[in-house]
């Protein structure tokens, strides 16, 4: 087994009174690409955003090759570096083109040159299909090209980590493919994920391990075939089930 | 209308146009100055100046330049503080400018979605990259045909400055009027110098918003 990357210990996060996740635990080690599903409002989202220090967390910790990811903290800069994240709406700078939306980061975060972070970020948008899409500009492409463009720039920064908070939900089912296509070329290339989906075949697929949230606890956290065949908990199979039509 | 007294008023006109245009700018430039350090303010809810920027607000916006300006220009003197009627002028253009460039400084920043923000964050940028790179373009671009309005404004309400015995257009049209009674040519060359300044800005500006527009946010 490789070493862990990422450990998070009884993460509770709080909204005024309203308790979103309640002693989260869990481990991520290096390479895995690890799958959280639940049902819309489990905390999922909730989850990502605390783990990239966008929301404070009111309990716990979280470790990322032993450093702590704070909220606030002077460091959490630093430490962002490592966790790449992609968000459902994209969020490319609609100021810049697509070559700058990729170089931005790099040249002005991590002080690279600006020749060098451009000639990675070319092959970087060949190897995700849109090596001709440099020079347009975001409202130009469609939301599966928009959607690899901000998996390019999350990647240029050589995060040790890739948070996928679900990038496919907002895009027609053929960009949807496209998308997870360049997700599946990431898990081979050995790339450490979390990704949230609500795309079931493409979980089964890719994950090394899943796991499942209800109401701000993990419920089940076990090897993809285990949690889609034989879940433990009656949650769970509801869960599932919903994603099951059968003709009566 | 006799054309040589037109020949004859021009160059008066001409002057009274560039002290017009020089005033108007310098105070123009104050007034985006003090918008942006408003519109920060109050975006940051920085305590106690954002208050005091809201107070600024709303006292500038609802007194006519006329009141603001015989406050300096009568008012200032009398705690001690002198004036003339030149610096009267900006300061009072720019008194009245900064709240109309805070407001619309404001309406850019609040525009850009917060999501904008934690995306540029998580790849790491501070807070001032993030203001610098990120947000500022893109305010600029929403905020910018509100700042050619309040340009366009500010450069008409320059009209007032004759009643501090500033020799701006105004006075000049109403000096020569008083003076020699040539009505008509004297407001003939006060509309048209008004129309050189301004209609440049305003095509200027039509150009300048086309240029900025980006398709909408979340891209």
């Amino acid at each position: 087994m490789s070493e862990i990357l990422l450990e998070v210990s009884n993460l509770t996060k709080r909204f005024g009174e309203n308790t979103i996740l309640d002693g989260i635990s869990f481990t991520i080690r290096k390479g895995e690409v690890v799958v959280l599903v639940g049902p819309s409002g489990c905390g999922k989202s909730t989850l990502l955003r605390c783990l990239n220090g966008i929301e404070d967390i009111q309990g716990g910790q979280i470790l990322l090759d032993g450093e702590a990811v704070l909220a606030g903290s002077k460091e959490l800069t630093q430490m962002r570096q490592k966790i790449g994240m992609v968000f459902q709406s994209y969020e490319l700078f609609p100021h810049m083109n697509v070559l700058r939306n990729i170089t931005i980061a790099p040249e002005k975060v991590q002080k690279r040159k600006r020749a060098e972070v451009e000639i990675e970020a070319k092959a970087l948008l060949a190897r995700v299909g849109l090596a001709d899409k440099a020079d347009s500009f975001p409202r130009e492409l469609s939301g599966g090209q928009k959607q690899r463009v901000a998996i390019v720039r999350a990647l240029i920064l050589h995060p040790e980590v890739i948070l996928f908070d679900e990038v496919t939900a907002a895009l027609d089912p053929e960009m949807v493919r496209e998308v997870l296509d360049v997700i599946l070329d990431l898990a081979k290339q050995g790339k450490t994920m979390l990704i949230v989906t609500h795309e079931m075949a493409f979980a089964r697929a890719i994950a090394d391990r899943v796991i499942f949230l209800d109401d701000g606890h993990i419920l089940e956290d076990s090897d993809p075939e285990t949690f889609f065949e034989h879940p433990e908990t009656k949650r769970a199979e509801q869960f599932l089930g919903t994603f099951r039509f059968e003709k009566r | 209308m006799q054309m040589e007294i037109l020949a004859q008023y021009f160059p008066l006109f001409q002057e009274a146009a560039v002290l017009t245009v020089k005033l108007g700018l310098a105070g123009i430039a104050l007034a985006l100055l003090i918008g942006v350090i408003c519109a920060a303010v109050q975006h940051f809810q920085v305590p106690v100046l954002r208050r005091i920027a809201a107070i600024y607000v709303e006292v500038s916006r609802n007194t006519p330049l006329l009141v603001q300006l015989f406050f300096i220009y009568y008012g200032l003197p009398k705690i001690g503080i002198p004036t003339n009627p030149y610096l009267c002028g900006v300061v009072g253009l720019a008194f009245l400018g900064g709240s109309y460039m805070a407001e619309a400084f404001r309406s850019g920043l609040e525009a850009v979605p917060v999501i904008q923000t934690e995306s540029a964050e998580s790849l790491g940028m501070n807070r001032a990259q993030t203001m610098r790179y990120i947000i500022f373009p893109q305010a600029l671009s929403v905020s910018v045909p509100a700042l050619i309005a309040n340009i366009i404004f500010l450069l008409k309400e320059t009209s007032v400055f004759s009643a501090v015995s500033i020799m701006d257009l105004m006075f000049t049209a109403k000096d020569l009027i008083g003076m020699h009674y040539n009505t008509t040519e004297s407001l003939f060359l006060l509309v048209i110098f008004y129309l050189m300044i301004l209609l440049p800005v305003s095509i200027a500006g039509s150009i300048l918003e086309r240029r900025l527009r980006y398709a909408g946010f979340g891209a």
